[in-house]
């Protein structure tokens, strides 16, 4: 294993000194325990956005962390969930009155960590609501597992619930769009190579030279299938029929349309899969209306894509378009 | 306490292969950590009585384990803790009822049903043994035997809780790693309590 650490056991620290370092004006990083929240907290009056997950996945959620979008993100250790401490700190640090929203991403450990802080955090005084993402097609038979896993979805559901709390939308409305979205919105993924957490140091599973895993989580879990690799236009169909069959996105729906590297992907391979995703929809009268490209909710080094659409209405729209101004996303300002 | 923490350290790589093969690899390491932040905090801040102990091991797990393992070992020892507040000594009767009400606290927080192959399935037929018992040593030894049992009778069943869930099919011949940390919170209890 080569990565660029000092030791396995403090990539996450060492990663929080960074962006405390890179971003003194704008965030915020409590150490004990471990939060990073806007300079500016607690935002009189504005809901307050708090989301976390195990660190990894980086911009998400900590690059997120700004005006626009997340008021305060809790990094867990590497693939494992924050603790309730954590967001029980965070969510008072960013409670300005107006209740504080936990965006949760759908994992055992998240929800549970989630709900038990939510409970501490009611007992406190402070009004606390929960939007769970849980996009992931490629689990198929959510009745009998934990769920469809939260993915590409997070991303935007931060940013368009960012934008209506920055507006002053009230913690009710601001919950209910983040529902909306996150209902409207159908994800998954794909795998070229497995991902290598620091603590392990081992791959978290084993591929071929010549194959792909088609469904794969953020953490390596495993997918639908694997097969031969193909051109990307056959991986583009792979992914994005399942999505669109599954909501489903028919003729005349207006998307925002995200094709998201996992970490080890470089840009021109997602911008030659956005162009083989654009052409689909096109076939299917799908007009996408929004996009976004780039590597935004990754798993360490592992290379591949997944794609997320969403079935944009003109407030998800409008707050998409609304100006952020985080390490990770960054537009109008 | 002091035991379960000897028995987490003890088979850390155990249950990391355990959950290796069917979750992410890292209960063995994460309730080794938890538990020896659990005996640093009891050294830190003594208590007098059986329900401050468990509370405190609870917050100590619930903020340093992280995972699913933190809010469910978590919740067990709080449920537990509450229920023997201010006890000094604690009698069959009530040790039972003690951990009734912690797995109780596990079954809410998880939301899972024994045949789910959690740690659901060794805690409760354990609960049933301490329950049913005459006399104390027949409970504790009764109660280690039955979690065993419960464990082992998780290895043909198909994961409906937790990340092994998502395997489906391919979770089968698995012994689930929470099932067995839990044995060994029954086992190393026993050891403790008839010594």
């Amino acid at each position: 294993m080569k990565k660029l650490i000092n030791a396995p056991d403090d990539v996450v620290l060492d990663a929080l000194q960074g962006v405390q370092a890179a971003y003194p004006d704008r965030v915020r990083v409590n150490y004990e325990p471990r939060y990073v929240v806007r300079a500016d907290a607690p935002v009189s009056g504005k809901v307050g956005l708090v989301s976390g997950g195990g660190s990894g996945h980086e911009p998400m959620h900590g690059g997120f962390v700004g005006p626009g979008m997340l008021d305060a993100a809790c990094p867990g250790e590497v693939f494992t969930s924050p603790t309730p401490d954590q967001m029980q700190a965070a969510t008072q640090a960013v409670s300005g009155g107006a209740g504080v929203l936990h965006i949760v991403k759908n994992y055992t450990g998240d929800v549970m960590n989630f709900d038990m802080a939510a409970d501490l955090t009611r007992a406190d005084g402070v009004e606390v609501e929960s939007v769970v993402t849980n996009d992931d097609v490629a689990v198929e038979d959510s009745l009998y597992t934990a769920g469809r896993r939260g993915v590409g979805i997070t991303v935007i559901l931060e940013k368009i619930c960012g934008g209506a709390a920055e507006d002053r939308r009230s913690l009710q409305e601001v919950a209910e769009l983040g529902r909306r979205v996150n209902a409207n919105g159908r994800s998954m993924g794909m795998a070229l190579t497995p991902c290598i957490t620091p603590g392990s140091g081992q791959p978290s599973f084993e591929l071929a030279d010549d194959e792909v895993e088609i469904g794969i989580g953020i953490h390596g879990e495993p997918g639908r299938f694997r097969e031969k690799i193909g051109p990307a236009s056959q991986i583009a169909e792979r992914l994005l029929t399942p999505i669109v069959e599954d909501l489903p996105f028919s003729s005349g729906d207006r998307v925002l349309a995200f094709v998201n590297g996992m970490g080890g992907t470089p840009e021109i391979e997602l911008y030659v899969l956005y162009n083989e995703v654009g052409k689909l929809l096109h076939e299917r009268g799908v007009q996408i209306e929004r996009n976004l490209i780039g590597s935004y909710i990754t798993s360490l080094e592992m290379q591949g894509c997944s794609i997320t659409l969403l079935k944009l209405d003109e407030e998800m729209t409008r707050y998409w378009d609304a100006p952020v101004n985080t390490p990770g996303l960054r537009w109008g300002v | 306490m002091n035991q379960f923490a000897a028995s987490m350290q003890e088979h850390r790589e155990e249950l990391v292969r355990l959950d290796t093969a069917i979750g992410d690899g890292d209960h063995g390491t994460n309730m080794d950590r938890g538990m020896r932040k659990a005996l640093e905090q009891l050294g830190t801040q003594p208590q007098a009585d059986v329900g401050g102990v468990l509370k405190t091991v609870a917050m100590a797990l619930v903020s340093s384990v992280g995972g699913a393992a933190g809010p469910l070992y978590g919740t067990l020892f709080l449920q537990m803790g509450t229920a023997l507040t201010g006890k000094a000594e604690v009698d069959l009767e009530e040790y039972a009822a003690a951990w009734r009400k912690g797995v109780q606290g596990v079954e809410a927080r998880g939301k899972a049903e024994p045949g789910d192959k959690t740690m659901v399935d060794a805690l409760l037929p354990a609960v049933e043994a301490l329950e049913g018992a005459a006399d104390l040593d027949s409970a504790l030894q009764g109660a280690v035997s039955a979690a065993e049992q419960g464990m082992r009778d998780t290895i043909p069943l198909v994961a409906r809780k937790g990340r092994a869930s998502y395997l489906g099919d391919r979770s089968r011949d698995h012994q689930d790693p929470g099932a067995t940390s839990s044995y060994y919170l029954f086992q190393t209890a026993a050891e403790a309590l008839a010594g």
